[in-house]
């Protein structure tokens, strides 16, 4: 049993290596992400901005020195009411100043204003931030007074590095689900499966080894992948290694399970393909790769929550973000536990050797 | 125990056409066993099924007198007649992969003796000829040095010095012991190969024996061949079978000097005559029909 599962095991990875191009591309994309919005960012391309309203009466923030003037501005009410009419900004309430501020400091959101207390807060890291920072001073007159500005206390996070756990989560999707089902659906149409099945080898022992195999692969080429990205952009993991490897890997087996059920019974690789298409570009949109959904319909943000990606994305940033530990990761761990299970009962429960 | 396989009363089914309709043949161990039939016959359904890759609705199949059981698989090696191999892996590392999913393995080297596949060994499977290609799949086969090993159409596709290269490794496993079960499209290879042949129409087998048996029990006689074709009304009343095919003329007679004589009697040129003996394929046609089949 383990030397077939091994030899399987040992082939795929073979495979996988050999062909350079797919192998090449899954180390070189999440480079080119991460390449390509470093330069976006750098240089303001940005059109839409994300402006959080406190609604609760003013606190008082602790601040490191400086500037920690309270002082409500003459002009501030004046100046709030012009630039709610700026276009291309979405106005988000918050009751609580202090989840307002956690929020901005996650970059969900681009500038955080309190009318009442003539205050706003951006994230000094945070390219939208600024120009929202420019728009709410420049809106109605051109004095530049009515506000006091402030900074996130505590620390930051360079949006780069929100963005980073959001892309690695992607790649390993595509790789787990277009690797493992693709190449399932291959081995199907092209008789391989079907000449496995002759042997002594159990279609679990085949789906373990598949497993095994991609989970090797895919936090191999992370591990690279990081390793390259933090070198070149200084990124920093303020969680253990431990936590995020383990978060990885769950979400990688939840995908991977995912790929396994999609690729159960077809021999059709443009099927596969439509598919599997179908489940990636959601997950791409509505699991927080690329922007947040604070902001978004209620009913949006729990979509978002059927997706595997959305919980994986979610844990790695808890852990590299914030340095959340196991136990703060508990509901992620849960949902993808859940998913992946459910995802292999019925793959396992469906699989098939052969064509229809 | 002499016979190694023995199948009853198959029958399979799919929605659309009854494939096997109440097939039986038992086969005795160390001989091949020739399996025939047109396309669409029901030789492949019959095989997978006895191959564990199909259920059957009905009858028994026997494997060393018993049902097939947990070690079948362990014991029969499998040559399918579509089969690709795993891309970006060595002719080596094939063979090593599929020798190791079985419990009981054969010596890889002599597999690669075999099978001819020294010069292959570290040659990646795209860039491998459909000779080599099919030798590998045999050497494949045998990686569990089996007791029974079936070959589905083995040498369709091959040319002619590929499938000669082939039949001799076919006949060197026989040698060993081995117990093979063979289908096939080309009657000289069951001739050849094969010890005992069955042939197989619309699911059913409608003859079995050796090839000779056969032959002598359907196909009798010698065939006169001209390249002519004399027209129906010059051969009006010939004492033997006649048919015109293309433009030429094919005589079924028993008695070779007679018929002659009768052509010449019927001043029919002889110049282009060729006379050979009938074999498989004419008892083939004979027995399945003339028809193309789709």
């Amino acid at each position: 049993m383990i030397k077939r599962i091994w030899t399987l095991f040992v082939a795929r990875n073979r495979e996988f290596i050999r062909d350079r191009s797919a192998f090449g591309w899954n180390i070189a994309f999440p480079f080119l992400i991460v390449l390509g919005f470093g330069l976006m960012f750098s240089q303001d391309r940005q059109v839409l901005y994300k402006a959080g309203i406190v609604t609760a009466p003013a606190q008082q923030v602790q601040r490191s020195g400086g500037d920690n003037s309270l002082t409500k501005g003459p002009f501030a009410a004046e100046k709030f009411a012009q630039f709610k009419k700026t276009r291309y900004v979405e106005y988000i309430t918050f009751p609580s100043q202090e989840h307002a501020l956690k929020t901005l400091a996650h970059h969900r959101i681009d500038i955080l204003i309190n009318p009442a207390a003539g205050q706003y807060w951006i994230n000094s890291s945070s390219p939208k931030g600024y120009i929202a920072e420019r728009l709410l001073l420049a809106a109605g007159s051109n004095d530049g007074h009515g506000f006091t500005r402030q900074i996130v206390q505590g620390r930051e996070i360079p949006y780069i590095e929100w963005l980073f756990p959001g892309v690695l989560g992607m790649n390993m999707m595509f790789s787990a689900l277009f690797g493992v089902g693709y190449v399932v659906v291959r081995y199907r149409k092209n008789g391989v499966l079907k000449r496995m099945s002759v042997t002594p080898l159990r279609p679990w022992e085949f789906l373990t080894a598949q497993i095994i195999s991609r989970m090797f692969l895919l936090l191999g080429t992370t591990a690279v992948v990081y390793i390259g990205c933090a070198l070149i952009f200084g990124f920093q993991c303020r969680g253990s290694y431990g936590t995020l490897l383990f978060i990885f890997s769950l979400g990688g087996f939840s995908m991977i399970s995912l790929g396994l059920l999609v690729a159960s019974r077809s021999s059709s690789e443009e099927f596969a393909g439509g598919i599997l298409n179908l489940i990636t570009w959601p997950m791409m949109f509505l699991s927080e790769v690329w922007f947040s959904l604070e902001g978004a319909h209620p009913w949006v943000k729990k979509l978002s929550l059927i997706f595997p990606l959305t919980p994986m994305i979610d844990g790695a940033r808890k852990v590299m973000n914030d340095g959340a530990g196991i136990y703060d990761l508990k509901y992620q761990i849960i949902s993808l536990s859940v998913m992946s299970a459910l995802f292999m009962i019925i793959g396992s429960f469906m699989f098939k050797w052969q064509k229809e | 125990m002499n016979t190694i396989l023995e199948v009853k009363n198959l029958v399979k089914s799919f929605p659309e056409v009854c494939a096997v309709q109440g097939v039986s043949f038992s086969i005795p161990r160390g001989i091949c066993f020739g399996l025939l039939g047109p396309n669409g016959a029901g030789k492949t359904t019959t095989i997978e099924v006895i191959e564990t890759i199909l259920k059957h609705d009905s009858g028994e199949i026997l494997y060393k007198g018993r049902p097939r059981g947990a070690t079948f698989r362990e014991e029969v090696g499998i040559q399918f007649q579509n089969t690709e191999l795993p891309q970006y892996l060595t002719v080596r590392e094939t063979l090593e992969t599929f020798r190791n999913l079985y419990g009981r393995r054969g010596d890889i080297d002599e597999l690669i003796e075999i099978c001819q596949l020294e010069e292959l060994l570290n040659r990646d499977n795209r860039k491998i000829s459909g000779g080599q290609k099919q030798r590998l799949l045999l050497a494949m086969a045998l990686a569990n040095d089996p007791e029974l090993v079936f070959l589905d159409e083995p040498t369709t596709g091959l040319d002619p010095q590929a499938r000669r290269h082939l039949w001799d490794i076919v006949r060197n496993i026989k040698m060993k012991g081995k117990t093979l079960i063979l289908t096939t499209h080309y009657m000289e290879e069951a001739q050849i190969l094969c010890d005992r042949i069955a042939i197989m129409d619309y699911g059913k087998i409608i003859a079995e024996g050796t090839p000779q048996e056969l032959l002598e029990q359907h196909c009798a006689g010698t065939i006169i061949h001209l390249d002519i074709s004399p027209g129906e009304k010059i051969m009006e009343g010939f004492p033997w079978p006649w048919f015109q095919v293309n433009g030429t003329m094919e005589i079924h007679t028993d008695s070779v000097n007679r018929a002659i004589e009768e052509l010449m009697r019927l001043d029919i040129d002889l110049s282009s005559m060729t006379i050979r003996s009938r074999n498989l394929e004419d008892l083939f046609l004979e027995l399945t029909g003339h028809q193309l089949r789709t």
